[in-house]
């Protein structure tokens, strides 16, 4: 017979305030099977963790029902509190008062009784519970970091330093990220090739790290401690062992007229390229969308004009199995699409242009040289309007816009505004905001000292018009001052529109891969927004970076490091405790149709022929299902599947809802 | 055409192709024909027929005869040979053990569609050019065999054979049928009206477990019905919210499996429209998820329970308007 004990927490008035905490623990006085039941201010703490490990011994409790906030927040510690003493941990339930009742309802008689009914349903549940046994998994000792910005780069650094092998993947035929596209960062004006050069070597040097660029991941299976994953090392032409950097095949290839992705189309670069002189690894890339010899079967000069005999046309992408014990996922960003803004003329004039197109400008390494130059005409601009939040902080029913704060633009708007000062005093500067938004370490200072210091016009409104004038060569910028509720004219030489950042494009069919949950923008999102931030809800990926929600340099480092912490935490076992809650078939009952391994997520379920006896010394060869219980998450889809009820799951058995519901129900 | 079935059915079991033949065998009446295994010649010739009755769906009955040694001889109908490819989908048919002829079929008779019509103590029936001459202890009738088809033939949603090893007469086209007008006044009636009209329909469901007996989806090791840990273990429904849970349970375990072969219909000795139920699910699932037709093909997974990488992760019932 079962001897359950409740215990009622107050969460101090969290829970308290609206449920009355000793009515409940009185009611579940007469809940069948509870011997036991007590409130208790904060059941957490030290104090009630003892007295519930106090009661388990002094009344033989067999289980344990704790009324109190969700399992996400505390299961873990009842069930060590539990464990410490001897009993099963899985013999505890836990009865969600908080975020599932008091925190939802206001009249305090409603929230009782709730909180009633939801005490009996664990209790309910409890009476059935079984004690668990979970299983170990081992690990393989090595990581992979997707998306090789600085997140991904950092994150490796950390992994490799810890001794563990890592494999970065990234798309572009060089690591780097957006973070070498910037010419300086603020809040310390530093310039960015500067600090992120020395990284990319960093990690194109260290012998534990090994850079798979050009690269796609194309298949994620397994679980934590043993992905299997299929990487795609796409075709570049060039052999990467051979290829020394020297660049002779960019100068002599003929084809110069490729848009260059690296300074964002802004000037053209030769088909057969090397993004930047510091890229990582340095090698030749052909481009084979262009390449006349790919193409047309001429040309062919490449490979006469180099030295190593590196070039090699017949090149075919190759398909490349790795096992890895933790993945980091550091997709990063993009610059969300703003063709759809026609009233800043974006696309209709050359001088209207996103803030990173701004930073290629501004750049030595970019096309100009470093001179601040308007695109079209390659004169200095003299006045400049920045508008800020372009497609952040709107209604999505708007323009397709962005609702989330894109985090980085306020700062870097200030910084453009500071370096174009600095460089170009007599440069007139217009920003126009909807608020500035400075909360970090010198941002604020930062900010007002492009408005004291530089004299950069900040003006609180927004544009509502840009109308570019051929013949004049200015930009018409129509704006509205909030403050001064006036309409503003501005001629202004050049546009900046600080677009939103999104995730990268390739971050949902990442996320499916890893089955990583994303929220609505396409971020990865984290297992707990305070609590577990750099892990996904999936077991043995961790998040790094942009790819998780907007964020700047010193925070996607911090973050990335801590992601590799993690990682480390997880590569440093020999085994891992895996999760008992798993799904398993009933074999005399599983009639092997296979509609379970349809829905199952995690491609856990297989089949065998297994004999079975049957009646008068005969046997049977029959079809069945079998979990993997490493692979399976417990995510329970199969178990509503299968319609002779033959799959069910440990810990959270059909028999075990159906008495919660009962008890809810009945 | 029974003539040409027994003849190839013998030359098929002399030459050693199958060693038995799963047919339709005789009974005291034309119209009461039950399925059997024929192991001789001399069976086939005695009690083998083919007739206007021989509405039951054989295929079912592959699960437990492919199990056997040796190869078993089976006849389906165009509208059998959905359920034949649902069981290979679910590896209920070992494939290897089963020669499968295909045999045209252009409606079968209900017997009781004639008593309704007043028509008893039947002798025999035969069908001349569509029309069916009735001896009956009382005297000679005459009825078109439309007017004594059953519901599921009239709507035949197919007369295309979707499996074979072999073809004794012709094959048809899949069918425009209107088999799902009567879903469409169901769902044009309010909530109440509907309940009260499942009510008085299910309200008469004495739980013989003929309709899941028969259905080829229904071949669970063990069904739920009869596992006592199921929690729906019960033999009679003790009121009238089980006798709904039964046909709704049912209902959504065989949707996406069901082949609309109408079988449970056909058995119901209470003439409950259970065809009803089932093709409510079909239409949904053409509705929601694009034109799916469980059997059409060996394999196929159905939408309900399909995961696909790319699958389409917007609720597309929300977004298609869904239920109300
Ligand atoms: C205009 C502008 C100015 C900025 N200025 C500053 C500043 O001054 N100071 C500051 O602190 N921050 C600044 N930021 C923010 C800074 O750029 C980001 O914080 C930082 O780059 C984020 O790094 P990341 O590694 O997460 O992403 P990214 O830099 O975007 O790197 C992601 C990498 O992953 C790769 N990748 C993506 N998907 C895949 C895939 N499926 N497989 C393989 N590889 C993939 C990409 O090719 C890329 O190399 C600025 C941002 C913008 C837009
Ligand atoms: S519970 Fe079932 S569907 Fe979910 S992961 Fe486990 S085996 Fe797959
Ligand atoms: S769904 Fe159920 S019966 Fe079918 S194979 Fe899976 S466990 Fe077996
Ligand atoms: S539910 Fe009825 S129509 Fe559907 S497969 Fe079963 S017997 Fe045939
Ligand atoms: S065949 Fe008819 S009476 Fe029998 S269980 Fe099915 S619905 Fe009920």
């Amino acid at each position: 017979m079962q001897r359950i004990g409740v215990f009622v927490c107050h969460c101090g008035t969290n829970i308290a305030a609206t449920v009355d905490v000793e009515a409940v623990a009185e009611a579940a006085k007469s809940v069948p099977g509870v011997v036991f039941s007590a409130d208790y201010p904060y059941m957490c703490s030290e104090s009630g963790q003892d007295l519930v490990k106090e009661s388990v011994q002094k009344y033989n409790l067999t289980n344990v029902v704790i009324c109190s906030c969700s399992p996400r927040m505390h299961e873990k510690t009842f069930r060590k509190a539990v464990e410490s003493i001897g009993m099963n941990p899985y013999m505890l339930e836990i009865a969600n008062i908080r975020e599932q009742c008091s925190w939802v309802h206001k009249d305090k008689e409603e929230g009782t009784e709730k909180a009633i009914m939801l005490m009996k349903a664990a209790c309910a549940k409890a009476t059935l519970n079984t004690p668990l046994t979970p299983g170990m998994l081992p690990v393989t000792k090595r990581a992979l970091v997707i998306g090789g910005g600085i997140a991904g780069m950092q994150a490796a650094l950390d992994i490799a330093e810890a001794g563990y092998e890592v494999d970065i993947v990234e798309q572009k035929p060089t690591i780097g990220g957006k973070m070498a596209q910037l010419d300086k960062t603020f809040p310390t004006l530093d310039c960015s090739s500067c600090i992120v050069t020395p990284k990319m070597v960093d990690v194109g040097q260290n012998d534990k790290i090994r850079i798979l660029s050009y690269s796609d991941v194309e298949e994620v299976k397994g679980y934590i401690g043993n992905f299997d994953v299929k990487i795609k090392r796409k075709a570049r032409y060039v052999d990467e062992d051979k290829c020394t950097g020297c660049g002779l095949c960019t100068e002599k290839c003929p084809m110069k007229k490729v848009p260059n992705e690296w300074n964002l189309e802004l000037d053209t670069r030769s088909c057969v390229y090397i993004p930047f002189a510091q890229a990582v690894p340095k090698v030749a890339t052909i481009d084979p969308r262009y390449c006349l010899k790919l193409n047309k079967g001429t040309c062919g000069i490449c490979s006469k004009v180099c030295g190593v005999g590196a070039i090699n046309y017949e090149a075919k992408d190759e398909i490349i199995e790795e096992k890895y014990g933790a993945i980091v996922a550091a997709t990063g960003f993009e610059i969300a699409d703003i063709s759809r803004y026609d009233e800043y003329a974006y696309g209709q004039s050359p001088d209207v242009v996103t803030s990173l197109e701004y930073e290629r400008l501004m750049s030595a390494a970019g096309p100009f040289g470093g001179h601040l130059l308007r695109p079209s005409d390659h004169k200095e601009p003299k006045k400049i309007v920045f508008v800020q939040c372009v497609g952040s902080r709107e209604e999505e029913s708007c323009k397709g816009g962005k609702e989330y704060c894109s985090k980085v633009c306020c700062m870097y708007t200030a910084k453009h505004a500071i370096l174009t000062k600095d460089h170009y005093p007599d440069t007139d500067i217009y920003v126009f905001y909807i608020d500035v938004r400075t909360p970090g370490k010198l941002f604020d200072e930062f900010y007002r000292r492009a408005v004291e210091q530089y004299g950069v016009h900040y003006i609180k409104g927004a544009v509502g018009k840009v109308t570019p004038h051929k013949e004049t060569g200015k930009l018409e910028v129509q704006g509205y001052d909030m403050i001064l509720n006036e309409q503003m004219h501005i001629d202004a030489d050049m546009v900046v529109l600080a677009a939103a950042v999104e995730p990268s494009h390739t971050a949902r069919r990442m996320a499916t891969m890893l089955t990583a949950p994303m929220d609505n923008n396409d971020f990865f999102t984290e297992a707990h927004a305070k609590l577990r931030p750099v892990e996904s809800a999936t077991a043995g990926v961790f998040l790094a970076g942009m790819c998780q929600g907007p964020k700047d340099i010193p925070e996607t480092v911090s973050q990335a490091s801590a992601a590799a912490a993690k990682v480390i935490g997880v590569l440093a076992k020999d085994q891992l405790v895996g999760n008992p809650c798993i799904a398993h078939p009933d074999e005399l009952m599983c009639n092997g149709c296979s509609q379970c391994a349809g829905v199952c997520p995690y491609g856990a379920i297989t089949y065998v022929e297994k004999e079975f006896r049957m009646p008068n010394r005969t046997t049977k060869m029959r079809r069945v299902a079998q979990v993997n219980e490493a692979v399976c998450q417990g995510c329970g889809a199969c178990t509503v599947t299968c319609p002779s009820g033959a799959m069910d799951l440990r810990g959270f058995s059909n028999n075990e809802i159906m008495a919660e519901v009962d008890a809810l129900c009945l | 055409m029974q003539e040409e079935l027994i003849k190839r059915a013998v030359e098929l079991m002399e030459d050693g192709t199958v060693n038995r033949v799963l047919g339709w065998q005789k009974g005291q009446f034309v119209y009461d024909i039950t399925p059997a295994v024929f192991t001789s010649a001399d069976e086939l010739k005695e009690n083998f027929v083919y007739n206007d009755f021989c509405g039951d769906n054989l295929s079912k009955y592959l699960k437990d005869e492919t199990e056997k040694e040796g190869k078993v001889l089976v006849f389906l109908k165009p509208c059998d040979t959905y359920s034949f490819n649902q069981l290979l989908t679910e590896y209920k048919i070992h494939r290897e053990n089963v020669y499968a002829i295909g045999i045209e079929c252009y409606g079968k008779a209900d017997v009781e569609l004639l008593r309704r019509k007043g028509i008893d103590g039947i002798l025999d029936v035969k069908n001349e050019n569509g029309t069916l001459k009735i001896a009956t202890i009382y005297g000679d009738e005459e009825v078109p065999m439309m007017e004594a088809m059953a519901e599921r033939c009239v709507n035949c949603k197919s007369k295309k054979h979707v499996a074979y090893d072999e073809l004794i007469g012709e094959d048809g086209e899949v069918l425009d049928s209107n088999r799902f007008d009567m879903v469409e006044k169901l769902e044009q009636m309010s909530a109440q009206e509907r309940f009260d009209f499942w009510q008085g329909e299910l309200s008469r469901c004495i739980r013989c477990n003929a309709c899941r007996n028969v259905c080829p989806a229904c071949t669970c090791e063990k069904c739920v019905f009869d596992n006592p840990d199921s929690g729906l273990y019960n033999k009679a429904a003790a009121d009238s919210f089980e006798e709904k849970m039964f046909h709704i349970i049912r209902a959504y375990h065989v949707a996406g499996r069901c082949t609309d072969c109408g079988e449970c219909s056909r058995v119901c000795p209470e003439h409950i429209p259970l065809h009803l139920l089932n093709r409510k699910f079909i239409k949904d699932y053409n509705e929601l998820y694009g034109s799916f037709m469980a059997g059409a093909e060996v394999g196929q997974v159905s939408p309900m329970v399909d995961f696909t990488m790319d699958n389409d992760a917007e609720p597309s019932i929300v977004q298609k308007g869904g239920a109300e």
